[in-house]
């Protein structure tokens, strides 16, 4: 198991908390909760060793607006891939924002 | 069933533990104990270096069912197969010793029970038994007040001391793809040889421990199709019908004449254990 933790300048807290996936075989558990003004802070525990650069880089891009809502997430990791890193991500950030998705 | 049928039909297994706990109870009434957010986690996987999830993959949610109130405790399948841990085993316990002390105040509160699970979390040990030990009290407990409801849908499986959980339950409820067993198929296998149960053999799985055998043995009370709205459906029929008496369990006896009619040397098939479950009636024919 690694961990890593990043942050992000952002915009004004995220109105809601959300949750997205699971931790089971290639998916994740997203927890979001409103962050501090101002910044977005990222904390990933993963599964599996050696993936930081990956990580990094996916996280990076997904946070690359600065306008974004300031959000704290907590990120546990079975597997995931980075395209369902981004999926869960997003699912989170639209049911913070209010965001009738229909997924749960 | 035709295909316009089948395609408008939404699983109940496909769901996660907390979908299906709102897909049971009533629109508005969920309200969640112990959420993630709480971060109540197992203590012992971080330190096996087993990444751990916020929940323990318990939900556990107060809510009502057609108005009566009930306690829902869901396990995730997708989180280590269902284990039961320490934590995920304590909240079980602890939210019926809730209803318990409810029912026993004179404010009966139904517990429906999503049971996908493995049984005990093997890195967890002794801590997750003695959590399934105080389940298995408190749903014997319970019984005597409210019907206690239990459910097995998906092809993990409730097998371990949880399936003894599910075996004390008044009412309980699977489908054809779930699995009801003591022991998993290559526990037998390993136990008891190959010759005796080949955890490979699917159909032979299936056809002695899968849900449509077990409700031929009486081991289960409702077979139902894997569509959220019959099982919602089937629970709440199960948490309007008052407590079971006598409990099923409590029939010692006839527990025990189905224990001699099997032949131990006999390699175990679906047809003669259904006969051997059969309880003869006074008039010679089967009931």
């Amino acid at each position: 198991m690694q961990t890593l933790s990043l942050d992000y300048p952002a915009g004004a807290p995220a109105a809601r908390r959300a949750l997205a996936g699971v931790v089971g075989s290639g998916d994740l558990e997203v927890l979001l909760e409103p962050g501090a003004d101002g910044r977005s802070t990222v904390e990933i525990n993963t599964s599996v060793d050696g993936v930081n650069e990956i990580w990094t880089a996916v996280v990076d891009r997904i946070f690359a607006d600065a306008a974004q809502p300031a959000v704290a997430l907590e990120i546990n990791d079975f597997g995931a891939t980075p395209a369902v890193v981004r999926l869960r991500i997003a699912q989170a950030m639209e049911q913070a924002a209010g965001a009738d998705t229909g997924a749960h | 069933m035709d295909t316009a049928t089948l395609i408008a039909r939404e699983s109940f297994v496909e769901r996660g533990a907390r979908e299906r706990v709102a897909g049971l109870l009533d629109a508005g009434t969920m309200r969640e104990l112990l959420d993630p957010f709480e971060r109540l986690r197992s203590p012992w996987l971080a330190e096996q270096d087993i990444v751990t999830q916020a929940d323990d993959g318990v939900v556990i949610a107060r809510g009502a069912i057609a108005g009566t109130a009930v306690v829902c405790c869901a396990v995730e399948p997708a989180f280590q197969g269902g284990a039961i841990g320490e934590v995920g085993g304590a909240k079980i316990a602890g939210a019926l010793e809730l209803a318990l002390e409810d029912a026993e105040a004179g404010r009966p509160v139904v517990p429906v029970l999503l049971l996908e699970t493995g049984g005990v979390r093997l890195q967890e040990a002794n801590c997750g038994l003695a959590a399934i030990a105080e389940i298995h009290a408190a749903i014997a407990a319970l019984r005597a007040h409210v019907p206690v409801v239990g459910v097995v849908a998906g092809p993990v499986g409730c097998f371990g001391g949880m399936s003894i959980a599910a075996g004390l339950c008044s009412q309980l409820i699977a489908t054809r793809e779930a699995r009801l067993g003591l022991n998993g198929p290559q526990v037998i296998e390993q136990e008891a040889g190959v010759d005796e149960f080949d955890s490979r053999d699917r159909p032979m799985i299936w056809s002695l421990t899968g849900g449509e055998q077990r409700r031929a043995t009486g081991l289960v009370d409702t077979l139902c199709a894997d569509d959220a709205q019959a099982i919602a459906a089937e629970v709440a029929a199960a948490v309007a019908a008052g407590p079971e008496d006598p409990a099923r369990v409590a029939d010692v006896d006839a527990a025990l004449a189905r224990l001699a009619r099997i032949d131990g040397d006999r390699r175990a098939e679906a047809e003669w254990v259904r006969d051997a479950f059969q309880t003869p009636t006074d008039d010679g024919s089967d009931s």
